[in-house]
């Protein structure tokens, strides 16, 4: 029996109204194998300017929760409940039309790997001046001025010229940026991007990490980026969100969770990770074990057959009862072990260990 | 461009001489002798003889073939019949000039093709790019079933079964016949209503199956999701990206289509007794008849090298990736 | 420190013994064609140009560079899956630069490679037990006890149940799949291995789990390792020493700790700085790289880094700078640089080195 926690009042991250509030959220895929259970009462807000950085590894639910707030999924396959709410307006359930005029305006998308996720048959100028038109009306002189412009504002050489250039005639950085000028060009508040660095080079993906701060602090953009490298978000993110088999296991700024996380996910990932500095000649200390299947989740706690502690947890309740995100604000953890306890493993055996 | 084609072109005529080359040689591999099927009953071997040296039989086969191949450039003359360059030689047979003979059959088979390709391109992608948009739903059911069904359907049973039912037992459609659009142009399409029909109908589910699959991987691929991100509207989506995409299968395939159908549709002119090329190259290897099976061969050839050509051509222009060497 | 269960130190016996594997001048250029009847050559990749290199006996060498830098194909040359243009490679003081099929036999079983992709590299027809067994077969070994034994005593060792011996690779995750692949390498007792990018394609926590694995294989059956990879993080971690690569050659190499704690090529500087740390006060000096790697097809004259360092002069583009020890490095610590940082400059922070 799992025993569904209720709603968790989740405050806005850096104060103030949030931008995007998403409440309860749930995802569910119906494939052949069962009901794939993407996202699980998810609750974050992203606040107005502010980076949220999401983390979590392949199967975690992060991609597919910001598909879900953009609307992209499969409307015949995908059930959605709960609430998102941009800007006020809600997204859940609205049509279409509402959402594709929302899309590339309101809020865009940049995406990991921009070669295919470029068109090989239209100029990098077509496709960002096709988004400022279908939103302003802009003729396709205007269009074009404006592709220049943003080329020019995300630092593409020549962009008189390049503006006329395909995807493939670019290079890795220079595509992204193009990406990055494309999910600008309509100046949206909220810019979602999934692991824009993952297919870069490290001094390419610094560039571009760069680039995304100068643009948000310029034109005010919130932004989520979804990441699986703890080491990105530390750089550009100022809360984070991490997340396991589609729900959220722990929630913080970036200091709070990468300096005194609390939930065993979150230290097997930071002890996983080999740094600069760390010592050599002993082994890592990887989480045990492989992500549980989404159609079929562990009873209670998903992360309970992976996790290292649960047997310290007072009653047991790691395998009957689902914990909570708590508490309600601020950094929090959901894990049954006490926040006494989760303090002294942390210091006791979880730091000495990380570089 | 220029040099891309150029240099295709080249390769072409190579091509050309080979598969003419080979005709030759797999002509006299065969144990037979065309010489003696001319000489008729009463033959003598000074009859025989005299034909042999008449028709060029009497070279080994390799002077024959550079015989045909000069001639074909300084024309000659056969039985009294005078042959201009480009000559492709004179049908004993038929005794009639190849290139007559040629010229004369093609536009049959020419009006087969491309009457039927009309047909089916516009159903074929038609229906597929809607099976496409309607992915899972009845329509795509439907349409998927229908081109599974039409589609396994072979000439020589769909065709037979259609002219029994459309012509002998209801008299609803004129029986296929040829005649010349400039002549009367109902009688025209009237005349190829019947295999029309049945050639579209199997193509179009051919073509529908393409469409469908191509379109639906377009429709998965990054860029499309891109597409919908930037807030592009479903119609837009599906055609200025999705569509994009999947137009470089189709023309390819269709170009190398439209060649082989353009080289005779053997077992379709023969299903509807039409007399184009198709019925041409059977006729003429049946006949031991030479110089007009190296013709037929080489039309046919000619065609589906020239349509390789321009489906490359026309795939660099489609999709800017590809640039011409 | 804490009770961690600590690995014996691994004796880098640098410079010391014969190397099991010595490369010298090795060149791989990929020819580039044109023409308008005939093809003619008009150019060249210069994937590799030039690159020396030794290996000792359970020694694990790193290599490391972005993308296009020359360290896969490197790789592929040692392997012999690909013919070297120049250079010479020596395997156990036998020369098999172009060593036929039949002079390779014997050698090809000490050699083995682990691949990127654990998805494609597995033939998806086969069970893991004719994966794995397939290279004794091929090279005619008959292990006492039968090739199915060895098969699941295989299996044991990377940590697979020996029972899973007639599955299929579907039936295994990402970074199960990679411990097949590391025993099928294992199958025929190599005495060096090429992994070429092994654990990127993985999850931050299977990642981890893979490197233990190859880090105990490596110190318990003395396995030399020329390990390829673009995570300086991983690389540090699990090699003794390490050459950087930069449009086909090498710019530094040297044991780990002197490399990371003292870089003296710009470029190794900058890539340093240019990892992102999961630590919130990572303040490290940050160099950013501008531009892209350019094109090997046509290298920069002189010094190939030349168009992208800070530091650069007229020299620079005229004359190649060697690859020697500089005053001020460590034994052994290789620098080819006209113009090297400073011997204390550092790309992590002192205080933190000695953590």
């Amino acid at each position: 029996m799992t025993t569904q926690a209720k709603p968790e009042e989740v405050s806005a991250g850096s104060g103030g109204t949030p931008f995007l509030s998403v409440r309860d959220l749930s995802v569910r895929f119906s494939t052949e194998d069962g009901v794939v259970r993407a996202v699980d009462s998810l609750s974050f807000d992203v606040a107005p300017g502010s980076t949220l950085g999401i983390v979590g590894e392949s199967g975690s639910g992060k991609s597919v929760t910001n598909l879900a707030v953009l609307g992209l999924h499969n409307p015949d396959r995908t059930e959605i409940s709960g609430s998102i709410k941009l800007d006020g307006q809600e997204l859940v359930g609205a049509s279409n039309r509402e959402l594709e005029k929302l899309r590339g305006r309101k809020m865009s998308m940049i995406f990991q790997d921009p070669l295919t996720a470029l068109s090989p048959f239209h100029t990098i100028g077509k496709q960002i001046g096709e988004t400022f038109r279908k939103h302003t009306g802009a003729s396709k002189k205007e269009a074009r001025d404006r592709a220049i412009e943003m080329l020019t504002k995300v630092g593409i050489p020549q962009p008189t010229s390049r503006v006329d250039d395909y995807p493939h005639q670019f290079s890795g950085g220079m595509r992204q940026r193009a990406m990055i000028a494309m999910s600008l060009v309509c100046d949206p508040k909220l810019v979602i991007a999934d692991e824009p660095t993952t297919a870069l080079d490290v001094t390419v993906q610094a560039q571009i990490l760069d680039l995304l701060k100068d643009l948000q602090q310029e034109m005010g953009t919130a932004i989520i980026l979804i990441t699986h490298d703890l080491g990105v978000v530390a750089r550009t993110a100022q809360d984070i969100m991490v997340m396991y088999a589609g729900r959220a296991v722990e929630r913080g700024t970036v200091r709070e969770v990468l300096k005194a996380p609390q939930h065993p996910y979150t230290w097997g990932l930071l002890s996983s990770m080999p740094s600069l500095t760390g010592d050599v000649d002993v082994p890592l200390r990887p989480v045990r074990g492989t992500p549980p299947s989404l159609i079929n989740l562990p009873s209670g706690c998903p992360f309970n057959p992976r996790c290292d502690f649960r047997e310290q947890v007072v009653g047991g309740g790691c395998t009957t009862e689902r914990p909570p995100l708590s508490p309600a604000t601020g950094h929090a953890a959901a894990c049954h072990l006490t926040p006494a306890q989760r303090q002294d493993i942390f210091i006791d055996q979880i730091k000495p260990r990380l570089g | 461009m220029l040099r891309f084609l150029v240099r295709r072109t080249l390769g072409a005529l190579v091509i050309l001489l080979i598969v003419s080359m080979v005709t030759y040689a797999l002509f006299f591999a065969i144990p037979a002798d065309p010489a003696r099927l001319y000489c008729g009953k009463t033959c003598t071997p000074e009859n025989l003889a005299l034909i042999r040296h008449d028709m060029g039989f009497d070279h080994a086969w390799p002077v024959q073939y550079w015989n045909w191949l000069s001639t074909i450039f300084t024309g000659g003359t056969f039985n009294g019949v005078h042959c201009g360059a480009p000559c492709f030689g004179y049908s004993f047979d038929k005794k009639e000039l190849v290139g007559g003979i040629l010229l004369d059959r093609f536009p049959t088979t020419l009006s087969l093709t491309v009457g039927s390709a009309v047909v089916f391109l516009i159903f074929g992608i038609g229906t597929g790019m809607l099976a496409a948009h309607k992915q899972g739903k009845p329509a795509d059911k439907i349409a998927s079933g229908f081109s599974l069904l039409a589609s396994s359907m072979q000439i020589y049973v769909a065709g037979p079964l259609a002219l029994w039912a459309l012509c002998y037992s209801t008299d609803l459609l004129a029986l296929p016949t040829y005649v010349p659009i400039t002549e009367d142009p109902l009688g025209w399409a009237g005349g190829l209503l019947v295999p029309w029909i049945v050639l579209s109908l199997i193509w179009t589910a051919n073509y529908t199956r393409m469409t469908r699959s191509s379109m639906v991987e377009q429709l998965s691929e990054d860029y499309v999701r891109t597409a919908r991100a930037k807030g592009m509207s479903g119609t837009s989506v599906f055609m200025r990206y999705a569509w994009r995409g999947a137009m470089g299968t189709i023309v390819t395939v269709f170009g190398i289509d439209l060649g082989v159908l353009l080289g005779g549709a053997i077992i379709t002119e023969t299903t509807f007794s039409l007399h184009g090329l198709g019925e041409l190259a059977i006729h003429s290897f049946r006949d031991s008849d030479l110089s007009l099976l190296v013709g037929v061969t080489v039309v046919a050839a000619t065609l589906i090298v020239f349509f390789n050509i321009i489906v490359d051509a026309a795939y660099a222009l489609i999709d800017p990736r590809i640039r011409l060497a | 420190m804490s009770n961690e269960p600590t690995l014996k130190p691994a004796v880098p016996t640098v410079g010391s013994g014969d190397p099991l594997l010595s490369i010298t001048g090795l060149k791989k250029h990929f020819p580039v064609t044109d023409g308008f009847l005939f093809k003619r050559q008009v150019g060249a990749v210069h994937a590799v140009d030039g690159v020396d290199l030794e290996v000792f006996p359970s020694e694990s060498v790193g290599l490391v560079g972005e993308s296009g830098c020359g360290k896969s194909t490197t790789g592929r040359l040692v392997t012999r899956l690909l013919e070297p243009t120049a250079g010479e490679i020596r395997y156990a003081g036998q020369d098999i630069t172009h060593a036929g099929r039949k002079e390779l036999a014997p050698i090809r079983s000490e050699i083995q490679m682990i691949f990127q992709d654990p998805y494609s590299s597995l033939n998806p027809r086969h069970t893991v037990g004719s994966i794995i067994g397939a290279p004794m077969e091929i090279n005619g070994i008959k292990p006492a006890g039968g090739v199915q034994r060895r098969v699941q005593e295989l299996l044991e060792t990377v940590g697979l149940n020996p029972e899973h011996y007639n599955r299929f690779p579907h039936e295994f995750s990402g970074g199960q799949r990679q411990r097949i692949g590391v025993a099928r390498a294992l199958s025929l007792s190599p005495k060096l291995i090429v992994a070429d990018e092994p654990v990127s394609a993985l999850d931050v926590s299977i990642q981890a789990q893979v490197v233990n694995l190859l880090q105990e294989l490596q110190r318990e059956l003395g396995i030399a390792f020329l390990f390829i990879a673009h995570d300086l993080s991983v690389v540090r971690h699990f090699s003794q020493r390490v050459a950087v690569m930069y449009l086909g050659k090498i710019v530094e190499i040297a044991d780990r700790k002197s490399l990371y704690e003292s870089p003296r090529h710009p470029y190794t500087h900058a890539l340093l700085s240019a990892v992102p740390e999961a630590d919130p006060d990572d303040d490290r000096e940050r160099i950013r790289l501008t531009g892209d790697v350019p094109s090997p097809l046509n290298p920069p004259s002189g010094c190939r880094f030349r168009t992208r360092c800070w530091k650069a002069q007229d020299k620079c583009a005229v004359e190649e700078p060697p690859l020697v020890q500089l005053s001020g490095n460590a034994e052994g610590h290789l620098t080819a640089c006209h113009f090297p940082e400073e011997a204390a400059v550092s790309g992590v922070p002192a205080q933190r080195a000695e953590v």
